[in-house]
């Protein structure tokens, strides 16, 4: 850092004040970090500045229901909350399975903000969550790149994670979800961890076993966390870079983490029976035996004795985790992985195995695009990034490097997983840019120093080379610095026009309210979720209970206040295969569903009169194939033509009479939706529809929303026998 | 049905016949009626009759208290009674308002009634006589039938009447009109002479009715107005020295006229606008203040997107529509809020007290309220707080916690059962306000920054080692 030579033409009095370089570097570190804080915050509320403050997308719908329960009930009732308003008739345990570390933080941050008397409502609350862990995010993200590899990589990550859409995506205002806090916890325990590796410190390991439990209790993806972990361990062991200070960070972190987390009811005695835990245990192990060798190593003099009991030692070892794991296994003691797991080592597992996982589009294997779309210049540095870590090898590089390879990985299988990347790919190409541009300063200045001292070499290491390569070209060497300069900020400003613009465009939409541009240009309102939710909540008796496919349950229970029959949280496969059944029978076969599940009114989402492609119509398919999965009497083929999925003239006759198709196409054949179109032209799919003559027996149409998007039709009682 | 109407009608005939042999002394004596002419219009859900008395003092003594009675079933329904006297002759009129008021008599009418007395400016010497008008307004008193409609049909109800004036008092002759809102009546009593043209119904002209004579009737009409009902509502009016009056309102609306049965068809409603669902109503206008600001209207699960506001320099109208449109028995709640200039509504009296004068009453046009609760938010630190309406309301004292407060703010609230339209006037909260607490809350928050900044100093300069 150059001191500032305007100020010595001041006078004394100012020169008083003069800052030193040091405190110079400070105050510019401690403002950019201010500046990409705020900054951090505020890119984040584009939905709310296009739309307004709301709660976003399916599962928020739930966080927010439950943390209005909470802020209402306390914190008991909460933890004991038996929910009758979803899975009808079985209920759910609301308190036993969730992570209520989402709904605790938010309270908290409510009622702290009450107590110093700033009146808040909780929605407000929840709507800001996210962007406010973004932004301490991107703080941890700036100690982390410091822990790295200095401050200069700091900062520049925290700038990058800042506006980075991978993480955007699931961070803006209104996103309250999990991950919203997780991503903070999980980088916040990496970084205490790696803190702790490097100095061996208890207060730091008792820091990362508490993030490590405040991430247990935000997201079930803590896994990712304690199978992380313990391969860093191992692969440490295997380098040779085994050290007390290693030692006691994981045991300290295992251990505490591991009672700390059991005191979350969803996650219970995972840790020591769940087959996805068993390695950080294995670990742990082998970290005793590991010590215990290194101690008989130092008692023993002789190599050769050493030899032998190490031999057996590891033998032992070894054959007991065996036996101890198969019997663990065999017995049922241990449970064995699951699907989700399966599915994350094999990308198709799901598919073949677990329809209802692999009909979430979030959980389909990521595209190029979308990799591309999510880290734009990232990408390219991420390489750039590994290469310096490789160069400058430590405990904590080690760490980002693993970090970084098995989360792009898991980014790979699954669109969602990104996220748990961005952090990573933030950091290494932190690490990149940084370099790069200290590199290229330094060997700016130092020419200066070449053209009056002749010849200086550099300190040393790797620089000196190439300085000595570039003493020889001394013209271009300076013109090259200048222009890879260049280079860097234009990537780099294209990078935050990227980002900005994907905010705003991609990622800001709540997805309950539809926009679309109309006629001539000006913007269209599509609020017919809500339309209809609160039709459902103001004309509907209390007790009403509702059937749809399970995407809307959330947003049913939360915004409707009726209970559902099934919801987003996908825990009973055979209720949700029976919604399906029901789905695709025929009307008088789906009578006897609907009647056995005590439904009231059932409810579909349609697209065909909006063109809104993302209806019941589009998702069918997956309600046969759940359906089929449980109950064979559905059969998917008998829904197809030719293989093709169709629902003009052409379609299968099951197709055109199947409850789903009748409830969406009831009354459409007279609707003209399109100019120079027939009646009943289905916008979505872009066809005319086959069936359009659609009679309905055991139901009637209690309400269609304004653009016909959500339609909701009554449960007839029994004709009377008399 | 015909049994029923033929039985009140024996029952009433019964108590006609009752009256001339028990009792002709209860109230006092010495007016009588020589003309009356009653107007009802039917016309929306808002009931108004509109009653002129001439009445004339046959007794001794000059006498300054006219009682008129009301069946209970009316007063349950009576949202306002209102007098005027009417002075001059032809067309130089003035008329004066009077004071009534509900009051018992002291013996036992022979008709289960209720009475109001209109008090008269001057007293009313023997043999003169005056023209008295007067407005009733009810409300929840057409009764639909059926009670449940389809959405193609249209609504029809019940006005329940008598063709006689309920009175006290003799009357020599006596008009009823009653207009319905278009020409389709499906059937009225007829108690001769009975006329109907157009849109009108004319009972009478009725000579000499002794007290308390009565002759139920009733209309059965087509009435396709919207019978939209504010159930509760809830205004709150938050005042701020630093120069904004925040008012939020939060309605419970409903239809509250046959109820909707059965199906209700998208396609039906879009495309027959006039035949489908014509009780039914989308659009609400609410006349807001002129230089209103952020305004907004929004529900429990966020904004509704289907409003529009226009505002010119005299007033402003909100034009809203709920999320969809209201059949009978159909509800929708929503918040309506919005910020005024302080300057319009806050003045100094001349005892260095502030008063605040603002609309008591529903913004929405044409709204019945069951029942409106006006709470008036005083700044923090006021003091004395007392309200001045024109009609009776309950009050009382709340406390409230906003933003930054720590003693709480004087909440003066206000209830009125039954609100009218014609209800709407100003009313005044009186409170003394010392200026200097305007300076708490931002003394507050720079003295907790200020802390903050001496804590990190502190922080910076101490060292916390325990090693050296």
């Amino acid at each position: 850092m150059a001191t500032m030579p305007a100020s010595a033409s001041a006078s004394d009095l100012l020169k008083s004040f003069k800052l030193k370089t040091k405190q110079q570097e400070l105050l510019i570190r401690v403002s950019i970090l201010c500046l990409v804080y705020i900054l951090a915050f505020i890119t984040r509320l584009f939905s709310v500045l296009r739309y307004e403050s709301m709660i976003h997308e399916f599962d928020p719908y739930f966080n927010y229901r439950t943390t209005l329960y909470l802020t209402e009930n306390g914190f008991y009732d909460f933890w004991n909350w038996f929910d009758y308003e979803s899975w009808y008739p079985l209920g759910r345990i609301v308190g036993g399975t969730l992570y209520p570390g989402l709904m605790v933080t938010a309270v908290l941050i409510y009622r702290i903000l009450r107590f110093l008397r700033f009146a808040v409502h909780i929605r407000e609350v929840c709507v800001l969550t996210a962007p406010f862990f973004a932004s301490n995010t991107t703080l941890v993200a700036y100690f982390f790149g410091k822990e790295i590899w200095d401050s200069g990589a700091g900062l520049v990550a925290a700038i990058l994670i800042a506006v980075c859409p991978g993480y955007i995506s699931r961070s803006v205002a209104g996103s309250y979800d999990n991950e919203g806090v997780a991503i903070f916890a999980l980088l916040f325990t990496f970084y205490v961890f790696v803190k702790a590796v490097n100095t061996g410190s208890l207060a730091w390991c008792l820091a990362s076993a508490f993030g490590y439990f405040y991430m247990v209790s935000a997201w079930g993806g803590y896994v990712f966390i304690i199978n992380l972990i313990p391969l860093y361990v191992l692969v440490l062991l295997i380098t040779g870079r085994y050290s007390m200070r290693l030692y006691v960070a994981y045991n300290c972190m295992y251990i505490l983490g591991m009672l700390l987390a059991m005191q979350i009811r969803f996650v219970g005695f995972q840790h020591v029976q769940s087959g996805e835990h068993m390695a950080a245990m294995g670990v742990f192990f082998l970290m005793q035996v590991f010590y215990f060798l290194d101690w008989v190593k130092h008692m023993l003099s002789d190599t050769k004795l050493f030899q032998a009991f190490l031999r057996i030692t590891v033998t032992s070892a070894v054959a007991v985790g065996g036996i101890a794991l198969g019997l663990g296994m065999v017995s049922g003691y241990i449970s064995p992985w699951t699907g989700r797991f399966y599915s994350l080592l094999d990308p198709t597992y799901a598919k073949d195995h677990i329809p209802i996982i692999a009909s979430v589009s979030e959980h389909q294997p990521t595209a190029w695009s979308s990799f591309m779309f999510d880290f734009h210049i990232l990408l390219f540095l991420f390489p750039a990034g590994l290469y310096f870590c490789f160069k400058r090898l430590s405990d904590a590089t080690i760490f980002i490097v693993m970090y970084g390879l098995t989360s792009m990985y898991f980014a790979g299988v699954m669109v969602r997983l990104i996220l748990v990347a961005t952090p990573a790919v933030c950091l290494i190409s932190a690490i990149a840019v940084s370099a790069t541009v200290k590199n290229l300063t330094v060997l700016l200045r130092s020419k200066n120093k070449v053209v009056q001292t002749g010849s200086t070499k550099g300190s040393g290491g790797s620089k000196s080379s190439s300085k000595a390569l570039l003493d020889q070209s001394q013209p271009f060497q300076k013109n090259g610095a200048i222009a890879l300069l260049f280079g860097a900020f234009y990537l780099l400003s294209r990078y935050a026009t990227h980002c900005t613009w994907v905010t705003s465009e991609a990622y800001s939409s709540p997805s309950i309210v539809l926009a679309a541009r109309g006629a001539h240009g000006n913007r269209v309102i599509f609020d017919d979720y809500r339309e209809a939710y609160f039709w459902l909540r103001q004309n509907t008796p209390q007790d009403a209970k509702v059937m749809s496919w399970w995407d809307y349950g959330y947003q049913i229970t939360a915004m409707g206040n009726r209970t559902v029959i099934v919801d987003n949280n996908t825990w009973n496969n055979t209720h949700i295969a029976t919604v399906g059944r029901a789905m695709s029978s025929y009307e008088d076969e789906a009578i006897e569903i609907i009647r056995s599940l005590d439904v009231d009114y059932v409810l579909v989402v349609f697209g065909g009169v909006t063109g809104y492609s993302s209806d019941d119509i589009n998702k069918f398919l997956w309600m046969v194939r759940i359906g089929g999965g449980v109950f064979p009497v559905i059969k998917e083929p008998d829904y197809l033509v030719n293989g093709e999925y169709r629902v003009d003239k052409g379609a299968a006759p099951k197709m055109l009479n199947c409850l789903m198709y009748k409830l969406c196409y009831y009354r459409f054949g007279e609707m003209m939706t399109e100019y120079g179109k027939p009646p009943g032209y289905d916008r979505a799919r872009g066809v005319e529809i086959g069936n359009k003559d659609v009679k309905l027996e055991h139901l009637e149409e209690a309400f269609t929303t304004s653009n016909w998007i959500v339609r909701i039709y009554r449960v007839k009682p029994p004709n009377n026998r008399w | 049905m015909e049994a029923w109407i033929r039985a009140r009608v024996t029952l009433a005939l019964t108590l006609f016949a009752l009256l001339f042999f028990v009792s002709r002394s209860s109230p006092p004596r010495q007016f009588v009626i020589s003309n009356a002419e009653r107007r009802i219009d039917l016309s929306s859900h808002i009931i108004n009759v509109h009653l002129t008395l001439k009445v004339e003092n046959t007794g001794t003594r000059p006498a300054s208290e006219v009682v008129l009675a009301l069946t209970p079933t009316e007063v349950d329904h009576l949202a306002m009674v209102d007098a005027l006297a009417i002075k001059g002759k032809q067309k130089k009129t003035t008329s004066v308002r009077l004071e009534v008021k509900p009051t018992e008599l002291p013996d036992a009418p022979p008709i289960d009634a209720k009475y109001f007395t209109i008090y008269l400016a001057d007293p009313l010497n023997s043999g003169e006589s005056t023209t008295l008008e007067v407005l009733y307004v009810f409300m929840h008193f057409l009764e639909p039938f059926p009670a449940e409609i389809a959405q193609s049909e249209s609504q029809l109800v019940f006005y329940h009447d008598t063709a006689l004036i309920l009175s006290p008092y003799h009357i020599k002759q006596q008009t009823t009109f009653i207009k319905t809102p278009s020409t389709k009546v499906e059937s009225f009593i007829r108690v001769e002479p009975t006329n109907r043209v157009g849109t009108e119904i004319k009972y009478g002209p009725y000579e000499d009715c002794p007290p308390y004579t009565i002759s139920p009737i009733h209309v059965h009409f087509e009435n396709n107005s919207p019978f939209a009902v504010v159930e509760e509502l809830v205004q709150e009016i938050e005042i701020s020295h630093w120069g904004n009056i925040q008012v939020t309102e939060h309605y419970t609306l409903v239809h509250a006229g046959a109820r909707h049965k059965g199906v209700f068809s998208r396609v039906d409603y879009q495309s027959r606008q006039f035949s489908n669902g014509a009780s039914s109503f989308r659009y609400l206008l609410a006349r807001l203040p002129a230089r209103v600001h952020s305004v907004y209207y929004r529900d429990e699960i966020g904004n509704i997107s289907s409003s529009h506001l226009r505002t010119n320099s005299l007033k402003s109208e909100l034009e809203i529509e709920p999320r969809y449109p209201l059949f009978g028995g159909w509800k929708a709640t929503f918040v309506i809020g919005y910020g005024l200039p302080l300057q319009d509504f806050l003045f100094e009296s001349s005892d260095d007290k502030r008063y605040l004068n603002f609309t008591f009453g529903c913004p929405l046009i044409g709204m019945v309220v069951d029942k409106l609760t006006i709470k008036v938010v005083l700044p923090e630190g006021s003091t004395d707080p007392s309200p001045v309406v024109p009609f009776p309301v309950e009050h009382r004292l709340e406390a409230k916690y906003s933003s930054l407060d720590v003693i709480g703010r004087t909440v003066v609230v206000l209830e009125k059962k039954n609100f009218v339209p014609m209800h709407n006037s100003h009313f005044q909260v009186y409170y003394t306000f010392n200026p200097i607490f305007m300076l708490a809350e931002p003394l507050m928050l720079a003295s907790a920054f200020f802390m903050f900044f001496v804590a990190c100093v502190a922080y910076i300069h101490i060292d916390l080692s325990i090693r050296k």
